[in-house]
């Protein structure tokens, strides 16, 4: 019997057409649909997995961010998690937010709560970091199954299916260790009416980085965030020869 | 002279300590104790009962309610995500439509996902949702899929609403939760083949058995939704009633909670219909069904009062339920004008298409403001809004009709197409004019009931003027108010309680208001209670109080916008300055066809011609190619 710790963050929903800042220092949240993280989602029904087949004891749902971030938190308790912990960081401090910070929270929160596994989404879709289940890993020097596609318990530990470029990779590691979910590892469940309405009754603890004795200084700066340059349209060539020559004439043959 | 009448009347009213002086805004009589025929003046709190006097009662419309507190605010946007999500990624309308039902494993899903009881008590596993909460979800159903809305909406909204408004403690607990959790489905059987709008007519008969244990319960019903599927029903039937007072016998309607367990319960084959046909529509019947005497639903003799009030009751979810439907169609609409190309331009640049999607909106906007006026109004508690609810329910219906119409206009060919998906869209809402009582019934019924409600104030007034001397306080304020409506001075002042920007608008709405009481009374004066014979007459005036309702609640919730500097605000103003313009022309339109001479005339005629054409049994002309 285990403790499961998964990490849940709050971003910009992916149907939505996300337009960058006029200042260019971000994209626009403000008035935008947000939800959590698919991978996340991923990663806290795997968690649930576990505890259904009784793997796990006792599931806690992390985020990171503004009060706004307890809105993902409550969706994993309303999918099955037992209980939330909100580490709050917000203004500059969240816009500038990287996997460093986000990993030695995890890190600290494992270890205050016991936690004996650790998963979380392979990575986020708004910045695409892919590094946090890594770099908390490493924090807490644990051995780690990145990209998983399918996670078995086994007397020694765990033994998990990676999804890598070639095909699929079986490691075995030892528990505890940090997982990260890749889109294949199962189909997260749906959140139902009256499981919203019991999530709000579920425990939810706020903390802070300062709590966790962790310092969330930003250490990057944002210089700009650019649109993707726009498609220049096409042109139809009447020939293979008139094409070729376009060709040429470009530099690209 | 009207301000000394009027001090004169509070020293007299002081003196003899009857509180008359509220009798301007609010005839609030209760205290009159002296003579007690004459002052029982029973006082409705509803906005649109009032205007059938003549008066405007702002509470119910102003300022637009707001009801939800943070708590319950947070509950239902929480729920709104996964509700949408059933429908975008499990649920298939078209699917259900091609299969003239829904899936097995759908069903399933909504089960789970807590829709069938979600304004069931959380004690019995339900939701316990209030109806503003209700109506937002309702939207959901309504721009996502009809035929779900209605099997759902059959199950709670009517089928065991009885239960929840009339239930004893014991019958909520033996099936509330069986009908919130366990996949057990309720329906609402009053209509039957002979007994349609005349719902007290039906013949499905309950005898009370010799022991009084049992009624036993014969008849048949048509048109059940979830008829074939429904394990509990809601079954309106005759009993006999020996009246109290003098003995006589008497066949009254009573409700029960019939299960189909207990034998003699069958039902039709689904019938074959127009649209939402993936929700089930059968014929149920019921052959020496025993249903036990603890199975009366809210006394015997009561069940007429039961149906209405359930109807009644679920009337708004449907003005919510259209406003989620005029969404989809309107978003339908702009997607395909902002993108189609004709003559070298997008079509939204075409002031054809333009005043099109321009109505639409206006129209989605007053129905929603409607549906939400009316839910928030039941949620404080009102009792009286059945008016409210009548109207809403035939403007979102007729609404709803115009706009998946006009939206299939704007994209013309593409439009008629099913896979533009608005064809199914039209087939399924157009029961909405005809269900739960149809349009023209509910427009008679609101005309008929303000008339009614105006006519005591009537009466009440004649045996004031009888007797002036003793209720100089009611005349006199009866008099001062005709006098400031007749010199045109309006008592009528929406302006306390509109943004500023519209206070020409709220002019034209209390000009309305003013000029339907005049109409009711001349109405009265003219036809009695025969006015109850004049339908022509009554659609219209029951088409002006449409308007006028229209009006109120669209200032009202503009004026919010402005209020609360919402990002829409101008667009929500710009919307209402139109709609009032456009219901107010009609709506002094309508009200002077009750008694233009020229008017009467035309109705005369078209008297005839129906009459006619009914006696030939068919179009009566003769043909241009003819011997």
């Amino acid at each position: 019997m285990s403790r499961v710790l998964v990490g849940v963050k709050r971003v910009v929903d992916y149907a939505v057409k996300v337009r960058v800042k006029p200042d260019k220092t971000g994209v626009v949240t403000e008035g935008v649909k947000h939800s959590m993280n698919p991978f996340d989602e991923i990663a806290v029904e795997e968690a649930i997995k576990l505890k259904e087949k009784k793997i796990a004891s006792e599931i806690i749902a992390v985020s990171v961010g503004p009060t706004q971030s307890q809105e993902v938190i409550r969706t994993a308790l309303a999918m099955g998690a037992d209980r939330g912990v909100h580490v709050e960081v917000s203004g500059k401090d969240y816009d500038l937010l990287q996997p460093i910070h986000v990993s030695k929270i995890l890190a600290k929160l494992a270890l205050d709560e016991k936690a004996d596994l650790i998963i979380v989404g392979k990575q986020a879709i708004d910045d695409d970091s892919n590094q946090t289940a890594q770099m908390t890993a490493a924090v807490l020097d644990w051995p780690q199954g990145t990209f998983c596609n399918k996670v078995e318990k086994t007397d020694a530990g765990l033994n998990i299916t990676r999804e890598i470029d070639g095909g699929l990779e079986t490691i075995k590691t030892k528990i505890p260790a940090v997982l990260s979910a890749d889109l294949r590892l199962n189909t997260p469940r749906y959140a139902t009416l009256p499981n919203i309405m019991k999530a709000k009754k579920k425990p939810l603890k706020k903390v802070t980085p300062k709590d966790l004795g962790v310092d969330t200084t930003p250490r990057i700066e944002v210089v700009s965030v650019e649109e993707p340059p726009v498609r220049q349209a096409g042109a139809l060539v009447p020939d293979v020869d008139a094409l070729v020559g376009k060709l040429k004439e470009g530099g690209h043959i | 002279m009207i301000r000394l009448i009027r001090s004169y009347k509070f020293l007299r009213l002081r003196k003899t300590s009857v509180q008359y002086f509220s009798a301007r805004t609010n005839m609030d009589l209760k205290d009159i104790k002296s003579d007690t025929k004459s002052s029982q003046l029973k006082n409705s709190s509803s906005f649109m009962m009032n205007i059938f006097r003549g008066k405007m009662l702002s509470a119910e419309v102003f300022p637009y309610p707001d009801v939800l507190v943070a708590d319950e605010k947070e509950l239902i946007l929480s729920l709104v995500d996964p509700f949408e999500k059933f429908f975008t990624e499990i649920n298939s309308a078209s699917r259900n439509d091609e299969n003239s039902s829904i899936d097995g494993t759908v069903l399933n899903k909504l089960w789970e996902l807590g829709a069938f009881g979600i304004q069931v008590p959380e004690k019995y596993g339900g939701l316990g949702l209030g109806n503003t909460q209700y109506g937002r979800l309702c939207e959901i159903l309504g721009a996502n899929d009809l035929s779900v809305g209605i099997t759902l909406g059959a199950h709670q909204s009517i089928g065991f609403k009885g239960i929840l408004l009339f239930g004893t403690q014991q019958q909520k607990e033996k099936y509330l939760s069986k009908l919130t959790t366990e996949k057990v489905y309720a329906a609402f059987a009053l209509t039957e083949p002979s007994s349609g709008s005349d719902a007290g007519s039906i013949r499905t008969r309950a005898v009370k058995s010799d022991d009084g244990n049992y009624f036993i319960l014969n008849g048949s019903k048509i048109w059940i939704s979830n008829g074939g599927v429904a394990d509990v029903m809601t079954v309106f039937a005759q009993t006999e009633q020996v009246d109290l007072a003098t003995g006589e016998k008497k066949d009254r309607v009573t409700a029960f909670i019939v299960e189909r367990s207990f034998g003699g319960v069958t039902n039709g084959p689904p019938e074959k219909k127009m649209g939402i046909k993936a929700s089930n529509t059968t014929e149920v019947y019921f052959d020496n069904v025993k249903v036990p005497i603890d199975n009366v639903l809210g006394g015997e003799g009561n069940g007429f009062k039961v149906a209405m009030t359930i109807l009644n009751n679920g009337r708004f979810g449907m003005g919510a339920t259209l406003a989620g439907t005029m969404k989809f169609c309107i978003q339908k609409a702009v997607e395909h004008a902002n993108n189609r190309v004709q003559f070298g331009k997008k079509i939204k640049e075409y002031g054809c298409i333009q005043e099109k999607i321009s109505q639409m909106n206006i129209l989605q906007y007053a129905t929603e403001s409607m549906a939400y006026t009316i839910s928030q109004n039941m949620d404080k508690g009102s009792k009286e809004y059945h008016l409210e609810a009548a109207i809403s329910k035939i403007f979102a219906s007729e609404s709803a009709w115009y706009v998946c119409d006009e939206a299939i206009q704007i994209l013309g060919g593409m439009g008629y197409m099913k896979e533009a998906e608005l064809e199914r869209v039209l087939r399924d809402l157009r029961i909405f004019r005809i269900f739960e009582g149809t349009n023209d019934i509910l427009r008679l019924f609101v005309a008929l009931t303000g008339i009614q409600y105006a006519a005591s104030n009537l009466k009440f007034l004649q045996r004031a003027f009888k007797n002036p001397a003793n209720n100089f306080g009611i005349v006199s304020t009866e008099i001062s108010r005709r006098v400031s409506t007749s010199i045109g001075l309006g008592t009528i002042d929406f302006n306390p309680h509109i943004a500023p920007e519209l206070q020409n608008y709220g002019k034209k709405a209390a000009n309305c208001i003013e000029l339907f009481g005049k109409s009711v009374e001349r109405l009265l004066v003219r036809y009695g209670k025969n006015i109850i014979n004049e339908q022509y007459i009554l659609k219209r005036l029951s088409n002006a109080a449409i308007d006028i309702y229209s009006m109120v609640v669209t200032l009202s919730r503009a004026s919010r916008a402005i209020k609360l500097n919402l990002p829409t605000a101008q667009h929500e103003l710009n919307m209402t300055k139109v709609l009032c313009i456009q219901a107010s022309n009609r709506c002094m339109d309508n009200l002077r066809n009750t008694s233009a001479e020229s008017e009467l005339e035309m109705i005369d005629v078209m008297e005839e011609i129906a009459r006619e054409v009914c006696n030939k049994g068919g179009v009566n002309t003769t043909h241009v190619i003819t011997n």
